[in-house]
C-alpha cells in the first residue's frame, strides 16, 4: 500500500530555531531520506515554503477565485510530505515515527486511495 | 442444539478464523450469517455435525470462495484472496462434515487456527479510537449484537451502527493489519487491549442506568474476553491481573445492589453472598501476577480488591496495606480519584481524622471540584466521626453533582439516616 505522510509543524516555531539547528535538522531529514530510499519504501517527498507563499484556488460559477494564504488556519502547519510503499499500517507507522519532524510537530498518515483505472476506462 | 448459544459462545473464534482466511471482515461475517441460516435449515433434519464449528467455518468459508470466483472477472485482489482460503484449507463439503466421525471433526478442526489474538489486537489497534475498539470488540470478539451494544452504552442504534462501519472500513482502508503485534510492540499493544476489556467491565460493573440485565453480561463477557488473553497470551502477569481484578469485584455481583436495585455499602454486604471460588481464583491470579515480578497497576488494584474480598468481615480490612497500595498506585500513576481513595483507606486504618485532612487538603487544592466523589469520601468520614451536620452538609453537596439515579438515591438514603 501507499501512504501520504504529511508533515505539520508550528511555523511561528521553526522560525525560531537557529541556523546550527536547522542545519542539523537537515541532515536528519537527509540520512532519514537515504534510510527509507535504501529499504526501498520511499517513492516521493519534498520540503514545501511556508504557508505564507501558499495561495488558494476555489472555482465558483465557473470562474476561479484566488486567495492569499493556506485552505485553512491551523496551529501546525503542512510543511513537507513524504510518499512511501509499506505492507500495512504498521509498517508505516513505523516510518512516520522516524520522521525527524515528528518530535516537535505531527504526521498525518493517510492510505492512498487506489481507483480502479480499467473501471474508469 | 442452541444455534442462539453456539452463536454466543464460539462466533467469535470462527469469525477470527474467517477473517483470517479471507482477509475481510464484512466478507466473513456475511458468509458467516449465510452458514447459520444453512445450519438453521439443514441441522434438525440432517442432524447436528461433530463439531459444530469447524462445520461452519468451512461453509463460511465455501460460500465465500464461491462468491469470490463470482466476481473475479471484476477483481483479481478477490480472485487472489479465494485461492488463498483455498490453499490453507482445502475444500470439504458440507454435507461431508455432518457425516465425520468426532475425531476425522477435531482433525477438520486443526486446519482451521484459533485466530482471536489477532482478531483482538486489530479490534484494539490504536489508530482506532477508544469507543470504536470497545464496540469491535464487542462485537466481533464476543458476538454481542450491535442492537445490545447500543442499549448497554446509551447510544442510539443508527449511531452505533456508524461507528462500527466506520471502523471496519478504517482497517480494511488504512491497512491495519490482521496480526498479533511483534515482541518488542507487544507490551505498548497489549495495554491498549487491557483497558478496552476493564472499560466493557467497568461499563457493566459501574454503569447505574440501562438494562440491568445487558450490564451483568458486560461483565460475564469481559472476563470472558480476560480468560482467552490469558489462555492465549500466556505469561503475561497483567492480564493475569486484569482478569483476577475482574473476578474479585463480579464476586460481590450478588451482594451489591439489593432486590429492589438499591447499592449497597461494601461495609452493609452479606459476605455470605459473595461467590467464594471466585474470589479464591482471583486471588491466585492476582498472587501469580505479583510474584512475576513485573506487577503493574492492574495487579495493584487486584492486590486492593482481593485484600478486600479475603476480610470476614468489615472490621477485618487490612486498610493499613490497602492505603500502602494506594500509595504505590499514586506514585506509578497520579490521579486525583487516587488521593481520594488513598485518604479513604488513611482514615480506616491510621485514624479518621488524618484521613478527613487528606481529603480537605484535596479540597483546598480545587482538584475534583465537580465530580461527587470527593464529598461523598468527605461525609462517609465525618459520619464516622459522628460530626453529623458537617456530614450532611457534605451529603447534600455530593447530592448537588452526583448524576447518576442509584447514586443519588443512596445519597439522599444517607442524608435521611443522618437526620433521624
Amino acid at each position: 500500500m501507499q501512504y501520504l505522510m504529511l508533515i505539520y509543524h508550528a511555523e511561528a516555531e521553526t522560525s525560531k530555531r537557529s541556523a546550527a539547528e536547522m542545519n542539523a535538522l537537515h541532515k536528519d531529514y537527509f540520512k532519514f531520506t537515504q534510510e527509507i530510499t535504501d529499504s526501498g519504501h520511499y517513492i516521493g517527498g519534498n520540503p514545501l515554503q511556508p504557508t505564507p507563499t501558499a495561495t488558494t484556488v476555489r472555482v465558483r460559477d465557473s470562474k476561479p477565485v484566488v486567495t492569499d494564504g493556506p485552505f485553512a488556519e491551523t496551529k501546525e502547519q503542512l510543511g513537507g510530505y513524504y510518499l512511501v510503499e509499506a505492507k500495512d499500517l504498521d509498517e508505516a507507522l513505523g516510518i512516520a515515527a522516524r520522521i525527524p519532524g515528528a518530535r516537535f510537530g505531527s504526521i498525518e498518515v493517510r492510505p492512498v486511495a487506489a481507483i480502479n483505472r480499467a473501471a474508469l476506462a | 442444539m442452541d444455534l442462539e448459544k453456539l452463536h454466543r459462545e464460539e462466533s467469535g473464534r470462527i469469525l477470527s478464523t474467517l477473517i483470517g482466511l479471507l482477509g475481510d471482515f464484512d466478507l466473513a461475517e456475511e458468509m458467516l450469517q449465510e452458514a447459520y441460516a444453512t445450519a438453521l435449515q439443514k441441522w434438525p433434519t440432517d442432524g447436528v455435525p461433530a463439531n459444530p464449528r469447524a462445520w461452519l467455518i468451512s461453509t463460511a468459508r465455501n460460500r465465500a470462495i464461491d462468491r469470490l470466483r463470482r466476481e473475479r472477472r471484476f477483481d483479481t485482489k478477490r480472485e487472489e484472496i479465494a485461492r488463498h482460503a483455498e490453499l490453507i484449507s482445502p475444500a470439504v463439503a458440507d454435507s461431508d462434515y455432518s457425516a465425520l466421525s468426532a475425531s476425522a471433526a477435531d482433525s477438520a478442526e486443526e486446519m482451521f487456527p484459533d485466530d482471536r489474538l489477532r482478531l483482538i489486537f486489530t479490534c484494539c489497534h490504536p489508530a482506532l479510537p477508544t469507543e470504536a475498539q470497545v464496540a469491535l470488540t464487542l462485537q466481533t470478539v464476543c458476538g454481542v449484537t450491535t442492537e445490545e451494544i447500543s442499549r448497554a452504552f446509551l447510544v442510539p442504534l443508527a449511531t452505533m451502527a456508524q461507528r462500527l462501519v466506520r471502523a471496519k472500513r478504517k482497517i480494511r482502508d488504512a491497512g491495519i493489519p490482521y496480526r498479533v503485534p511483534s515482541q518488542e510492540d507487544l507490551r505498548d499493544r497489549l495495554e491498549v487491549v487491557l483497558l478496552v476489556v476493564y472499560l466493557i467491565f467497568n461499563e457493566g460493573y459501574l454503569a447505574s442506568s440501562g438494562d440491568a440485565l445487558i450490564r451483568r453480561e458486560l461483565c460475564a463477557e469481559a472476563i470472558r474476553l480476560g480468560r482467552v488473553l490469558c489462555q492465549l497470551l500466556p505469561r503475561q502477569p497483567e492480564a493475569q491481573a486484569l482478569l483476577g481484578l475482574m473476578l474479585l469485584h463480579d464476586s460481590r455481583r450478588d451482594a451489591r445492589v439489593s432486590s429492589d436495585g438499591e447499592l449497597i455499602l461494601l461495609e452493609e454486604q452479606d459476605r455470605g453472598l459473595w461467590h467464594r471460588e471466585q474470589i479464591e481464583e482471583g486471588t491466585r491470579l492476582t498472587e501469580s501476577a505479583l510474584r512475576s515480578g513485573a506487577a503493574g497497576a492492574y495487579a495493584v488494584q487486584a492486590s486492593i480488591a482481593a485484600l478486600h474480598a479475603n476480610a470476614k468481615t468489615p472490621q477485618e480490612t487490612d486498610w493499613r496495606q490497602i492505603a500502602g497500595l494506594y500509595d504505590i498506585l499514586l506514585r506509578d500513576n497520579p490521579s486525583p480519584i487516587i488521593e481520594v481513595n488513598r485518604a479513604v483507606a488513611v482514615g480506616m486504618g491510621r485514624s479518621l481524622e488524618e484521613g478527613l485532612a487528606l481529603l480537605d487538603d484535596l479540597e483546598k487544592r480545587g482538584v475534583l471540584s465537580d465530580f461527587h466523589l470527593l464529598p461523598v469520601a468527605r461525609a462517609d468520614l465525618l459520619r464516622r466521626l459522628g460530626r453529623n451536620a458537617e456530614a450532611a452538609e457534605a451529603y447534600r453537596q455530593a447530592l448537588g453533582l452526583a448524576t447518576n439515579d442509584v447514586e443519588r438515591r443512596f445519597l439522599r438514603r444517607m442524608l435521611a439516616t443522618l437526620a433521624s
